[in-house]
């Protein structure tokens, strides 16, 4: 195979192989397999209508993912996504509600600073745990999820309860004219912008810049980079504040364009599924864009998938579990080839 | 005794009760969980065979009657994810923990798939000895039910321990998991090794999830697990890789879970979620205070080496 082709082909072929896996499953779950991917395409990519919502899916699934890809650069696994969202959201809110008077720019931006300093301030804090002392990053980040959920529950349902919100409780809300527009005249909010921009800036960021080569090379070899003077402590602090604060804004975008309060749907799996698509994208922050269109195609089709054949709406989870395992194995691939031709991806 | 007492009495009791209720889970993922880390691997992915143990565990008691086939086929599910995630994990590259919450997803996507048909229909149920049959407080009457899952969890706690101190068996998987060389040096098969170990772990995870399906809180539906499978790491971590303490860290867990609902039902309702996030933030605090020297020295020496 052409070196140059591999990290398309690779990636490409297993999902071919999962689309060919899940046909065989929904096959024997008495659908038909071609009706199925039908179905699949046109909630997803058929129609304008449909890409707005898959659009508007991929936008929290971008930020999320990098909060997995960026500490992955430097030999991090950080699963702390779902935390980030929940906090930054809640955060965000809470800003929103305080800027309730002020100019609508000022409301939003005084959002997003907040959101992205507490998501930052998160996954920093997984960061500073495990230079400081040497607290594996996977567990904090897994056990901070569960406490900012908690966190985010409590006060929901407690002292931050807007009482008219019966059913689903939830903090006030931020304000009609506070919320985050949309692109154009498209159903797709501007988070959906947010994502974009902050893949192609980290792309740069890591791609042309000697702080990127800083990034790879503590990644590559921490003590190596320490002796050649690289503040590596601060480099691992800086990129989990990054990642977590890509994360928290995530949060911000789903309070500020699609609920307009906090509450209970922040933890929506946003932050699970980015760290698929993370490693689907091998922690490219290119690569996250079009992964993260793919499996918010595949939410939003899933709507399509249970009205017309039938199936359960666990069935996305099926398909996403699937691909992910496929994407990994196929990780092997890459590390044959290393070995056979000196080639590094 | 006045009323307030009783009352405070009883919550105390529903804590008990809950630390083996609540906990057995806990404990089957921790000991599987103990097991496969101390080969050298870690396994996210264990609340993927959590469900699906509970799904298939459920499914096999229905449809053949027998609540103890159903745990032998959660069981057997769990083995068959662990041997999914082993055959992954030993390819050059492949990430143990992004493979575990590759393998959670599937895990839980298959039984909530799979297991759609099985929300209406009641199952025969493992049953429970009642220790406290001499008792007419029924808050301990139902605090000492006690299920056999739990004995055996228990049993085999010590039994692990004493697996991984005094039999070859044992000395192969701590050899694998501390390191590389010694166990070459030794002859042995790594990743044969740790192959057998992640799939005896699967397998009981597995059985921790019938447990959840087929005793407490019972039945089937999707939001049976609470996240027990996620824990098993922490718990391990807790439990700093000794099968015994992992018995009572998941008692400790279990207490703590019960302790929620407990003061629930005494009218103590504010801080629910709060409570509902005490074992974590206690593994947490453990972690952070026990990481640096103690635990690493414990730590299987290939996991400390990453």
């Amino acid at each position: 195979m052409p070196i140059a082709l591999a990290p398309f082909l690779i990636p490409l072929s297993a999902l071919l192989l999962s689309s060919v896996l899940f046909g065989a499953f929904v096959w024997m779950a008495g659908a038909t397999p071609s009706d199925v991917y039908q179905s699949i395409y046109r909630g997803a990519f058929g129609t304008w209508y449909s890409w707005q919502n898959t659009l508007t899916r991929a936008a929290p699934l971008m930020l999320t993912a990098l909060c997995t890809a960026l500490p992955a650069r430097l030999g991090l696994v950080v699963i702390g996504g779902e935390g980030a969202v929940v906090i930054g959201g809640l955060v965000a809110a809470l800003a929103g509600i305080a800027l309730l008077d002020a100019h609508p720019m000022v409301a939003l931006v005084g959002m997003a600073l907040a959101s992205i300093i507490a998501g930052g301030a998160l996954i920093g804090l997984v960061g500073w745990l495990r230079q400081a002392r040497n607290v594996n990053e996977t567990i904090s980040s897994l056990l901070f999820n569960y406490i900012c959920i908690a966190i985010l529950n409590f006060l929901v349902v407690g002292p931050l309860r807007d009482p008219e919100t019966l059913n689903k409780p939830s903090t006030h809300h931020i304000g009609e004219t506070h919320m985050l527009g949309y692109l154009g005249d498209s159903s797709i909010h501007m988070g959906f912008a947010f994502g974009l921009i902050a893949c192609l800036i980290l792309w740069i960021l890591y791609k042309h810049t000697t702080f990127g080569f800083a990034v790879d090379m503590v990644g590559g070899n921490a003590r190596a980079a320490r002796l050649s003077g690289l503040p590596v402590r601060k480099i691992m602090l800086l990129v989990t504040f990054m990642g977590g604060a890509a994360a928290g804004l995530a949060g911000m975008i789903e309070v500020a364009a699609v609920h307009g309060r906090a509450n209970a749907s922040l933890n929506a799996g946003y932050g699970y599924e980015g760290i698929l698509i993370a490693f689907a994208a091998r922690h490219h922050p290119l690569a996250i864009v079009p992964m993260a269109i793919l499996f918010g195609g595949i939410r939003a089709a899933s709507d399509l998938l249970q009205r017309n054949h039938d199936l359960p709406d666990a069935t996305s989870l099926v398909l996403q579990g699937i691909i992910f395992v496929l994407v990994l194995a196929s990780e092997a691939i890459y590390a044959r080839m290393a070995a056979k031709s000196g080639y590094k991806s | 005794m006045n009323a307030d007492d009783i009352q405070w009495l009883n919550v105390f009791i529903a804590v008990l009760g809950g630390a083996t209720r609540v906990g057995t889970p806990f404990l089957f993922v921790s000991l599987g969980e103990c097991l496969t880390e101390k080969s050298g691997r870690i396994n996210l992915g264990l609340e993927g065979n959590l469900i699906m143990g509970a799904m298939a565990g459920y499914g096999i008691s229905w449809l053949t009657g027998s609540p103890w086939l159903g745990v032998f086929a959660a069981g057997a599910t769990g083995l068959v994810l662990g041997f999914i995630h082993a055959l992954l994990c030993q390819q050059p590259r492949v990430n143990d923990i992004a493979v575990g919450i590759a393998l959670m997803i599937l895990g839980t996507g298959l039984a909530f798939f799979l297991g759609k048909p099985l929300i209406q229909p009641s199952a025969p149920k493992l049953a429970a000895v009642h220790l406290a049959s001499w008792s007419d407080n029924p808050a301990l009457r139902s605090a000492l039910e006690i299920n056999i899952l739990f004995v055996v969890g228990a049993l085999l706690a010590p039994a692990m321990a004493w697996f991984f101190k005094n039999t070859r068996w044992g000395l192969a998987i701590r050899t694998v998991g501390e390191s590389d060389d010694a166990a070459r040096a030794m002859g042995l098969d790594i990743n044969g090794v740790r192959m057998l170990a992640t799939m005896a772990g699967g397998f009981l995870a597995g059985v921790g999830g019938a447990f959840l399906s087929l005793y407490y809180p019972g039945g089937w539906s999707e939001g049976l697990s609470s996240g027990q499978g996620l824990m098993a790491v922490a718990l391990v971590i807790f439990a700093r890789w000794d099968p015994i303490r992992c018995l009572y860290a998941s008692l400790l867990f279990g207490g703590a879970g019960a302790l929620g609902p407990a003061l629930q039902s005494v009218g103590v309702t504010s801080g629910y979620y709060l409570f509902n996030a005490a074992p974590y933030a206690l593994t947490l605090v453990l972690m952070i205070a026990t990481s640096s020297t103690k635990v690493r020295s414990r730590m299987p020496g290939t996991l400390a080496a990453r």
